[in-house]
């Protein structure tokens, strides 16, 4: 039993890593057909030659930042409020947040942000993209935050009370130091999730802010291109450095 | 030159009586203090006074409410009635960190990501101290911890954490400093060392301390008074040697001590002595006790040596179960022996 | 304490105005007309809804349905496995559990992408079996459910382990070994002892696979190439290109009430919470 159970093992992991391997390797070769060639880095070059590639990165850059920011600051201060005192409709409205569809969710943003503009006069843009972000990342730095927070004994906010501390004080002295690393890992969680999105962005951007999900996809939809090897090689370089780290910052 | 003198002596009564008052307030009061949690009536009224500078001990099982109360007095929980006074006021509504006692937490409570300086530091910062460096430094003397006040939690061991703990609430310099189960974390070995330790220490500080625990060789060892509880009640305050020997519930009798119930009074076993059957006086020299004069016959059923004394089991013929014990160089006795038990009337506890 | 109000302050007020607003807008929609140029019109109707139980419509919410469930169901006859294998490795089980994770954390859309470069005509697949002479012109291995099925399986796979691992993680070794005492072949001792015993896990993992799936877009999108048309495309689709936003919208209240169907459903068996 044993020895089938590890060469299924084998074959799963195979199964999940070997698309993105070979992504990976094909990206280095020269020809844009599936034989290979030689070695080459034409098709990286070819990225820093596209003006629209750049513009989407910097784009998702900027969106992922201001999102992140935002959304662990709101998610920390809501886990913490938590975790003193439960709301049963708080939770659930965050883990409703998680498990609406995508699309559902772009598209009611975009219908909010149409009725809006009604009286705002205002386009759709950057801003709310980063809007759209916050809204679903919110309950990733949630779920990340309290995790941690449930590895802290209460005594300790009560021994910083007890030492003349008033509420704040006890949080922003003692707790919030010691959440620190979750905080984070709830970070780099937000980051990649944001950076990553493509169906609730494509529906609330606006036209000058396009991302590089959207670059791809665009890509994507007209055929393949190594092009697209490259970005994804890179991307998913970047995303699993960020992912790595969280993990060891989180087990610290 | 009257009217100087007149108000200069009226300064000073003024003065005096403030003295007068303020070291005749004990320090802590418990008033008729109750506190029910939803479907728990944890304290049932309790009335206390501490004495300024004394090492008290609330002593009981777990759930008697011991722990509450010590909560209540803390500011963590608001009483459903009663009043909780320090130095003569009521302090009620105030928040933890408004009131100056101090508690040191059963796991310590210290925080991880700071130093040991730091953790002592902690309470003097949010106080807006003058004078932190030297502070902390002399109270770090007082609890021995000198040299080891860069290193973080962590890296100390349980006994030094709890230094940590005294030091950082003591340098607040508290009214009373409550202690929940402080020697409950360390081993046995440093436990008996600590007691010895943390006495000192309280005479040293000249801090009233407020100490909860369910180990009764900890209370007795260490207080100067005690005050068993027992599901949210008092049943009795004294010094050590009334509440052990003069106990005045069955409760408290049973908890203190071993108890030998022999026709509704209760002898401890340390104050009984074994005759063979037969024997009419006690050729036990080493006694010094009041003549013995009570008797009851049985056979022994067991022994158990345990080093500093032996522990004999005794069936009496009326029926009880009793325990003997015995210095080590008594008489050995063996298991379908016929024996007496002797004791002195005057050592009996009897109970309405 | 006050102080905890004002900390839950922030995070009400973004989800009251970036879900709870955004949803009562859609709902608003879904009883409206669509205007002459698509926007949106007065009068106040259930047109849409009535136009929902359109056969053409019917099919899109059955097929959806029935594409989560099959991706649900390979997703456990896969996961299973892997995670029974994970559950009784002597060491490294946070390594081959951060190698699950890890494909899932970086870019969905690179990984649906792969697909697109390993089945298309010219891809991988094709190219090694022309090579290997095995056939001799492409086949058509994309834009057609199975590739979707293969997309959602692929993307949805890690939630369908992690919940498995973590109640197999919890289950007594002892209970195994009574079994093998009692005379079970190692077989029929995960078929008739660890499996019934893991359900919390493996109804936690349907579900998380599940729900995703149902309201999947860009999987079919970019793997079906327009042929397979789930209840996400339709959605998107009434919000850009037909421009019927009121059609859109009570769609779009169909496929949550069907997400919060099987939530209610499901997670009344269930007692771990999602985290």
């Amino acid at each position: 039993m044993k020895r089938w159970l590890g060469l299924y093992a084998v074959a799963f992991f195979a199964f999940l890593h070997l698309p993105l391997l070979t992504l990976t390797v094909f990206s280095f070769n020269s020809s844009r057909f599936t034989k290979w060639e030689h070695f080459s880095l034409v098709w990286y070059r070819a990225i820093f030659r596209d003006p629209q590639i750049l513009q989407g990165t910097w784009n998702s850059v900027i969106i992922a930042l201001w999102a992140t920011v935002l959304s662990t600051v709101i998610g920390t201060l809501c886990a913490y409020g938590l975790w003193k005192r439960n709301s049963r409709t708080l939770t659930g409205a965050l883990y409703l947040s998680l498990v609406t569809p995508e699309i559902v969710s772009g598209i009611a943003l975009l219908a909010l942000f149409q009725w809006a503009f009604r009286w705002l006069h205002w386009q759709l843009g950057l801003y709310t993209v980063v809007l759209a972000h916050i809204a679903f990342c919110i309950a990733y730095v949630v779920i990340v935050v309290s995790a941690r927070l449930r590895t802290l004994s209460p005594a300790l906010e009560e021994a910083a009370m007890d030492l003349g501390a008033n509420p704040w004080q006890a949080f922003w002295y003692v707790t919030l130091p010691a959440l620190a690393p979750g905080i984070l890992a709830a970070a780099l969680l937000a980051l990649t999730v944001s950076f990553d999105d493509y169906v609730i962005t494509s529906m609330v951007a606006g036209v000058d802010s396009e991302t590089l999900p959207m670059v791809i996809y665009a890509m994507a939809r007209r055929g393949a291109s190594p092009v697209i090897n490259a970005i994804s090689a890179i991307v998913t370089l970047v995303f699993g450095v960020l992912i790595l780290i969280s993990e060891r910052v989180r087990e610290r | 030159m009257a009217e100087l003198r007149s108000s200069a002596s009226a300064h000073a009564a003024q003065v005096l009586r403030y003295y007068f008052y303020y070291s005749m307030a004990p320090i802590l009061e418990l008033r008729k203090l109750v506190k029910h949690f939803p479907g728990q009536q944890a304290v049932r009224e309790i009335s206390l006074v501490i004495p300024r500078g004394s090492f008290f001990s609330l002593l009981g099982p777990s759930g008697c409410g011991k722990t509450t109360t010590l909560r209540l007095i803390a500011g963590f929980e608001q009483p459903t009635s009663g009043d909780v006074l320090l130095n003569g006021e009521i302090v009620n509504q105030r928040q933890p960190y408004e009131r100056n006692v101090s508690t040191v937490f059963q796991n310590y409570a210290l925080f991880p990501h700071l130093t040991a300086r730091a953790n002592v530091e902690f309470g003097l910062k949010r106080h807006r101290a003058t004078d932190i460096g030297r502070r902390v430094r002399e109270v770090l003397e007082l609890v021995g911890l000198t040299g080891k006040e860069t290193r973080r939690p962590a890296q100390l061991s349980g006994g030094e954490r709890q230094r940590v703990a005294l030091a950082r609430s003591l340098v607040l310099q508290p009214d009373v400093l409550l202690l929940d189960e402080p020697l409950a974390a360390l081993d046995p070995k440093l436990r008996k060392q600590m007691r010895v330790e943390l006495k000192a220490l309280q005479r040293r500080a000249g801090v009233t301390f407020l100490l909860v625990t369910h180990d009764q060789e900890e209370a007795l060892s260490m207080s100067d008074h005690l005050a068993v509880m027992n599901e949210g009640r008092i049943e009795q305050v004294g010094s050590p040697e009334d509440v052990y020997l003069r106990p005045r519930s069955r409760f408290v009798a049973g908890f203190l001590g071993a108890v030998n119930w022999i026709s509704g009074a209760g002898i401890r076993p340390e104050a009984v002595r074994l005759l063979p059957a037969g024997e009419v006086t006690s050729g036990d020299a080493t006694s010094g006790d009041a003549t013995p004069d009570r008797r009851a016959p049985g056979v022994v059923t067991g022994s158990v040596f345990l080093g500093d004394c032996v522990q004999v089991l005794v069936r009496l013929h009326s029926g009880e179960d009793t325990v003997a014990q015995l210095p080590r160089r008594a008489a050995l006795f063996q298991p379908g022996d016929p024996v007496q038990l002797t004791w002195s009337a005057a050592d009996e506890m009897t109970f309405p | 304490m006050k102080l905890r109000t004002w900390f839950l302050l922030p995070a009400w007020l973004s989800l009251v105005l970036l879900f709870a607003v955004p949803f009562a807008i859609v709902l608003a929609y879904s009883f409206l007309t669509r205007g002459v140029y698509g926007g949106i019109e007065l009068p106040w109707t259930a047109e849409s809804y009535r136009r929902l139980f359109d056969p053409l419509y019917l099919a899109i919410l059955w097929r959806s349905f029935a594409m989560a469930l099959a991706a649900t169901a390979l997703c456990l006859l896969l996961a299973f496995p892997a995670a029974l294998f994970i559950s009784r490795a002597a060491r490294h089980k946070n390594l081959y559990l951060q190698l699950v994770m890890l494909p899932f954390w970086t870019s969905f859309l690179v990984r649906t992408y792969a697909w697109i470069f390993l089945l298309r005509d010219t891809g991988l697949f094709n190219t090694a079996l022309q090579a290997l002479g095995i056939t001799h012109g492409p086949l058509p291995l994309l834009y057609n459910d199975g590739a979707v099925l293969l997309g959602l399986v692929y993307g949805y796979l890690p939630f369908m382990v992690l919940p498995i691992y973590a109640t197999l993680e919890r289950l007594d070794p002892a209970l195994v070994e009574a079994a093998a005492d009692l005379g079970a072949r190692p077989l029929a001792t995960v078929w008739r002892i660890v499996v019934p015993l893991s359900r919390p896990g493996i109804v936690a993992g349907s579900v998380l696979v599940f729900i995703p799936c149902l309201g999947a877009y860009l999987t079919p999108d970019l793997l079906g190439g327009g042929r397979t048309v789930m209840v996400g495309n339709l959605v998107q689709n009434q919000f850009t290109t037909a421009r019927d936003w009121p059609f859109g919208a009570a769609v779009s209240i169909a496929l949550m009430a069907l997400v919060a169907l099987v939530l209610v459903v499901f997670l009344r068996r269930q007692s771990e919470p999602l985290a």
